[in-house]
């Protein structure tokens, strides 16, 4: 059973891609105050539990809980204490990195003028106004991210954010992601890298590459 | 728990309209190249039949309508398409708003850059096709509350077929044959108009399918997105 | 409410029971047709206007009725898929659709071959083959949808929403089509109305319909079963159950 201070908790996940199970009653919790790794190599099925953690998937079998009911009643609510960033960066080419942004933040009730000086936190001040079709995908990725700074949800899932991120960019990631746990939110995160956060704050979930 | 204060359905559905319709203006061949599809559409037939007027004003609705659903559908495409490929639609999927308010403001939005101008060319078509010319105004008439209801169908094809990689004659096998009642009624108010007749009840029946598509489609294509996208 | 349905959620119970339900419909079909088109085709009396090609009557409207109970009965199956999450009933609508296509050109082509002696052509835009045309279309997108899906499960719930899309327009296309008839069609009088059936001719009928109808109960199962074996493909009740067959 988990315990009330669950963020969320999957309860018994099963998810299966092409005749293949990926995981099979997985069952795991996430409260306040954590940043959780989903570890594994490709194939694992790490991508899947997000998008179903996050409900862009529905498991073959199980259900996701918010606060303690179903994610299917209660969408709405979840989706407001929820910022996803995913592989692709959803970014228009067709409009400025900072329309982007601006988009983006509106959505969740933030002033469009907040999305400047957000841009500055991913190095990309001097970039606002060129259109993000001219602009690399590694710079996608840091419009995308860029809003995690003006973000007030508690749950995170984030897919491979370092991707294409440079150095510095990922120590202040992960900064921000210490910070956010220490105000009550709930980080879930994949990465390729060793996160060189202190290994007391983060817990790991490991996923095998099942045969058939 | 953290306040979190979210645009209301309203705003959310402006901010979308507006996104939507900034992206199209920047990139404008969305709006010519189905509008140019529609012309050279029309300007086959009399090729095709012969320039005889009579013959060609006894088809002329046909022709525009029929050339109006073909252009409507190549410019489904854009509707989710790119959406689904950048991510944007992944991220649309987790606003807080429900999904048929996001859905509603891209379908009408769709339908304003690729619509509307069909509406505008039209009588131009209408003139080197003979149309009679009583029909004009019945012309206009189903373009106008007929075109939305093709684009709000159209939308649930483009919902279901977003997510494979060839859907494009897919999407027409779905999509054409639910518009034949548009295409009948469509036709037939304008064949009436050219007889001099009352053509209102022809026009109430295209009403009433505009307010079932608007109000039926957006819940559709919600679902149908949801399905793609998994 | 839905408590006693539960166990039918359970993909291997559905299976057998399904399994069990098979035989039963075949034999009734295979018994109900042979009764039915023997009376129907050889002892039944030959219309006094149409003569023997009246017998056509006996296959096309069975078909022509089911091609339509069968669009509306998968569209049910997946509204309740869609409703409740059933995944059984994704799968029970998938069975259905190619048996319903099936139904759908029976009727089509019954209908020109009872055209051809009738007006001497094997088409006229006939107000009900014409709907039974685009029905044909819609039976084939659900079928094309379904099948462009890798994903077994997407492609039952995408088709299912296609399915529930094209049965609200079916009152409405054929509203349209009839209308549109109406309009164009000014000395040719559609023969295919409702002759008054005497008993004769009425008992036949009712063999031969029936007859089909457990044929597509029973076709469905079968379809139905492979549905089921397919989604399930990695369960151990279906690998103990290949491993049963190989023996």
């Amino acid at each position: 059973m988990p315990s009330s201070n669950a963020l969320l908790h999957a309860d018994k996940l099963t998810c299966i891609r092409e005749d293949r199970i990926l995981f099979e009653a997985l069952s795991c919790q996430f409260n306040q105050g954590d940043i959780v790794q989903i570890a594994g190599p490709n194939g694992a099925g790490k991508t899947s539990l997000l998008r179903i953690l996050a409900g862009l998937s529905q498991p073959f079998e199980g259900e996701v809980h918010f606060q303690n009911q179903p994610l299917h009643k209660n969408v709405e609510l979840y989706n407001q204490n929820l910022t996803y960033i995913g592989h692709l960066a959803g970014i228009k080419g067709e409009m400025t990195a900072q329309e982007n942004l601006a988009f983006y933040l509106a959505m969740q009730g933030l002033p469009p003028h907040a999305a400047e000086q957000t841009l500055e936190n991913v190095n990309l001040l001097g970039f606002e106004d060129a259109l993000a079709s001219h602009l690399s995908a590694g710079q996608h990725r840091r419009i995308a991210l860029a809003r995690l700074w003006q973000c007030q949800k508690p749950i995170w899932i984030l897919d491979e954010p370092f991707t294409a991120i440079d150095k510095q960019g990922v120590k202040n990631l992960e900064n921000l992601f210490v910070e956010h746990a220490k105000q009550g939110g709930c980080v879930i995160l994949t990465t390729h890298q060793d996160l060189a956060i202190d290994a007391q704050l983060v817990k790991t979930i490991e996923l095998e590459y099942q045969l058939v | 728990m953290m306040s979190i204060n979210i645009p209301s359905y309203r705003q959310a559905f402006m901010l979308m309209l507006k996104r939507d319709l900034t992206i199209a203006l920047r990139h404008k061949d969305d709006i010519f190249n189905p509008l140019l599809f529609f012309i050279i559409v029309v300007t086959l037939f009399p090729l095709g039949i012969g320039p005889e007027a009579s013959t060609l004003s006894r088809i002329a609705p046909g022709i525009i309508w029929v050339a109006a659903l073909l252009a409507t559908l190549l410019s489904l495409d854009r509707l989710f398409k790119a959406d689904f490929a950048d991510g944007s639609l992944e991220q649309m999927m987790l606003i807080p708003q429900p999904l048929f308010i996001i859905v509603l403001a891209k379908i009408i939005a769709h339908w304003l850059i690729t619509g509307l101008p069909l509406i505008f060319i039209a009588p131009v078509l209408a003139v080197l096709l003979h149309l009679n010319e009583n029909s004009y105004g019945a012309l206009m008439i189903t373009l106008l509350i007929g075109t939305p209801v093709l684009s709000f169908i159209g939308a649930i094809g483009v919902a279901l077929t977003v997510g494979i990689k060839k859907g494009g004659v897919l999407l027409s096998l779905i999509v054409l044959p639910l518009y034949i009642p548009v295409l009948i009624f469509a036709t037939s108010a304008i064949d009436t108009a050219a007889m001099n007749l009352p053509y209102s009840g022809q026009v109430a029946i295209i009403g009433a399918l505009f307010f079932t598509s608007f109000t039926l489609a957006p819940f559709a294509v919600s679902a149908a997105l949801k399905v793609s996208t998994n | 409410m839905w408590k006693w349905l539960h166990p039918y959620a359970n993909p291997e119970i559905t299976y057998h029971f399904t399994g069990k339900l098979t035989p039963w419909f075949t034999w009734l079909s295979i018994i109900l047709l042979a009764i039915g088109l023997t009376w129907a085709l050889l002892f039944a009396p030959a219309d006094y206007q149409q003569g023997e090609s009246f017998r056509i009557f006996y296959i096309h409207v069975p078909a022509a009725i089911l091609s339509m109970s069968i669009y509306v009965g998968m569209a049910i199956a997946a509204f309740s898929g869609l409703v409740w999450q059933l995944k059984l009933a994704d799968a029970s609508a998938a069975a259905l659709a190619p048996v319903g296509a099936v139904f759908t050109a029976i009727a089509l082509i019954t209908g020109a071959a009872w055209g051809k002696p009738m007006w001497g052509t094997w088409w006229i835009w006939d107000a009900r083959l014409t709907s039974e045309l685009i029905l044909l279309f819609l039976y084939l997108g659900v079928i094309a949808l379904h099948n462009a899906f890798e994903d077994k499960a997407l492609a039952g719930k995408a088709a299912g929403i296609l399915a529930i899309v094209g049965v609200i327009n079916i009152p409405i296309i054929k509203y349209s089509v009839e209308w549109w008839n109406t309009l164009h069609q000014g000395a040719t009088v559609s023969k295919f109305g409702k002759p008054a059936m005497s008993a004769d001719m009425y008992w036949p009928f009712l063999f031969c319909f029936f007859g089909f109808a457990f044929f597509v109960a029973a076709v469905t199962c079968l379809r139905f079963k492979t549905e089921i074996l397919s989604r399930n493909s990695m369960r151990p009740w279906v690998k103990a159950l290949v491993k049963e067959e190989i023996k």
